[in-house]
């Protein structure tokens, strides 16, 4: 029997296969067409203090093998979160990830501080790394110094293991994976969205509403995975990768470099069962390739 | 129940000015609620193009397990999807949304459509005909080379054509019909781009009114928050078209 546990801080998973923040809501819709309990955990959508409309439509662009979206972390707020939405998730025997944003270091502290005393929750991926809104965001994941003071910050507060998302829209990813290692992260998730536009060719005028979006889908899978090997060089923290994973060879590719886990995002919406296909087919993967277990195949083209 | 299905493809034909009319098979079409309701279609097995298609269904056969989509192909999406054949298989997600709620006429009702927003109208008009409703169908199109399905409808009702050009039926937009006929119906449906549903909404304030509305779409079953509306019911929120929609009610979606 192959096995294919993993167990990072907070998280015991039964599989390494999770979605990602922004993909899947908060679960109530792909619950009406699968049993969530078959997932590895799930990454919640991104909780902030206040309630956030997100931004103007059109929000969506499809792109070559990808798309942009610029949603701008519309959610209904840390306390109908907390209230409504993580209650209703515990009916499945699933562990969660909530995820955390804001504009300022105190936003992510009142929503990190509260949102991680749900019993459902099981480790928080801090947001510094959403190219879609215009303060907070992606400010906090490109200078180093700022990621550590906010990883310590959050740190502080959370009853439960921290992962800090990092951004692809940097110079050097591993600085800053240093940086939060050195504030204290217990994991890394990574990667957001890279920073995108679309032009309609007829008008040349932006489709998106906001003028940029973060380009998803497999067009960035080969970026990520560059980032998740360079990052896994440089640390031995945890690392759960994402960025155009969409079938059970992406997941191979980015367990290889690397990562611990791994989260599917855009992918979800191509193919709504795309999860549970790929927790379906990833025994028979591994064993064919020669691996028991998914923890011995973990980072395997460093030791080639 | 949403399923995921290849089906098979029984039928495509072009009927009109890049419209394509498509036929498929499946235990999905068995689960149609109501008209108005869509699929969301994958045009290719690889990643390009990425998303599904939102593509309106034209026609239910629940007894041969088949329905019928109109679509416009101009893109490269549509123009794949344009490319299947009978026999061919076709990734379909389904059945999206809310349609138009049958039930709610009691007489008369007006159906008022444009473009590629007239095909979910016949299957309504189908319906409501079954329910002893009568209809009357207003239908606008650019030009007389983009008319489709003026004879069906005919079938079923009282059908005037509206062309852009003027090249078939009156000069001009649905709305120049509707000055024009007696508002005696008690419902109506429309569906089709959004200044004409919003044109069409105040023309009849004191009607009883459902519009299928268009957006961008990522996932089509309510969890990518891509293709919102504001709504006149709360300050504080969003409604989807994919899964709240696309039919609301008149005066419930802000353009």
């Amino acid at each position: 029997m192959t096995n294919l546990t993993v167990n990072l801080p907070g998280l015991n998973l039964k599989n390494p296969i999770m979605p990602a923040s922004g993909c899947f809501g908060f679960g109530k819709e792909y619950a009406q067409i699968y049993d969530l309990s078959q997932l590895g955990a799930i990454m919640i959508k991104a909780a902030t203090v206040e309630m956030r409309l997100g931004n103007p439509t059109p929000r969506v662009a499809e792109t070559a093998s990808g798309m942009l979206n610029a949603i701008g972390l519309q959610n209904p707020g840390l306390h109908k979160i907390a209230g409504e939405e993580l209650p209703w998730l515990e009916r499945y025997d699933v562990p969660i990830i909530a995820n955390v944003a804001g504009t300022t270091t105190e936003d992510y502290v009142e929503v990190a501080r509260e949102i991680s005393k749900s019993p459902n929750v099981h480790a928080l991926e801090i947001n510094i790394s959403c190219p879609n809104v215009k303060q907070g965001g992606i400010t906090f994941g490109t200078d180093p110094m700022v990621a550590q003071e906010l990883t310590r910050a959050v740190k502080d507060v959370a009853s439960v293991p921290v992962y800090i998302k990092l951004s692809p829209n940097v110079t050097d990813i591993v600085s800053i994976a240093k940086a939060v290692e050195e504030g204290g992260a217990d994991g890394i998730t990574m990667i957001n969205t890279l920073l995108g536009m679309r032009l309609d060719p007829k008008t040349g005028r932006p489709i998106i509403a906001n003028i940029t979006g973060g380009l998803s889908g497999p067009a960035i899978k080969p970026v990520a995975l560059r980032m998740v090997y360079e990052v896994r060089k440089q640390t031995d923290l945890p690392i759960i990768g994402m960025g155009g994973i969409a079938t059970v060879d992406d997941v191979i590719d980015f367990l290889s470099a690397g990562a611990n886990a791994v989260a599917v995002g855009t992918a979800n919406f191509v193919n709504p069962f795309v999860c549970p296909e790929i927790i379906a087919q990833l025994p028979q993967k591994l064993h064919d390739l020669g691996y028991e277990s998914v923890e011995e195949l973990v980072g395997r083209s460093h030791r080639l | 129940m949403i399923r995921q299905e290849r089906m098979q493809v029984i039928k495509q034909q072009q009927i009109a000015h890049h419209i394509f009319e498509l036929t498929v098979q499946g235990e999905l079409a068995a689960d149609m609620a109501a008209p108005g309701q869509f699929v969301h279609v994958r045009v290719a097995d690889s990643f390009e193009p990425l998303l599904r298609r939102p593509i309106s269904v034209a026609s239910i056969d629940f007894k041969l397990q088949q329905f019928t989509m109109i679509y416009r192909a101009e893109g490269r999406g549509t123009s794949l999807l344009a490319e299947k054949r009978a026999g061919d298989e076709l990734d379909v997600l389904g059945p999206l949304g809310n349609g138009f709620p049958v039930e709610k006429a009691e007489k008369k009702a007006y159906l008022i459509g444009g473009g590629i927003g007239v095909p979910p109208l016949y299957e309504l008009a189908k319906q409501l005909n079954k329910n002893g409703i009568e209809t009357v169908h207003i239908l606008g199109f650019e030009s007389k080379q983009a008319v489709f399905y003026e004879d069906k409808f005919k079938e079923l009702g009282e059908t005037h054509i509206a062309t852009v050009d003027g090249s078939h039926g009156t000069q001009g937009f649905v709305t120049h019909i509707l000055n024009e006929l007696p508002k005696d119906f008690d419902t109506y449906y429309s569906c089709g781009p959004t200044p004409m549903l919003e044109a069409v909404q105040w023309a009849f304030p004191e009607k009883r009114g459902f519009l299928s509305y268009e957006q961008r779409m990522g996932c089509g079953i309510g969890a990518c928050f891509a293709c919102v509306c504001r709504t006149t019911k709360s300050e504080t929120d969003y409604i989807k078209v994919c899964s709240d929609g696309p039919v609301f009610p008149a005066g419930v979606v802000i353009a």
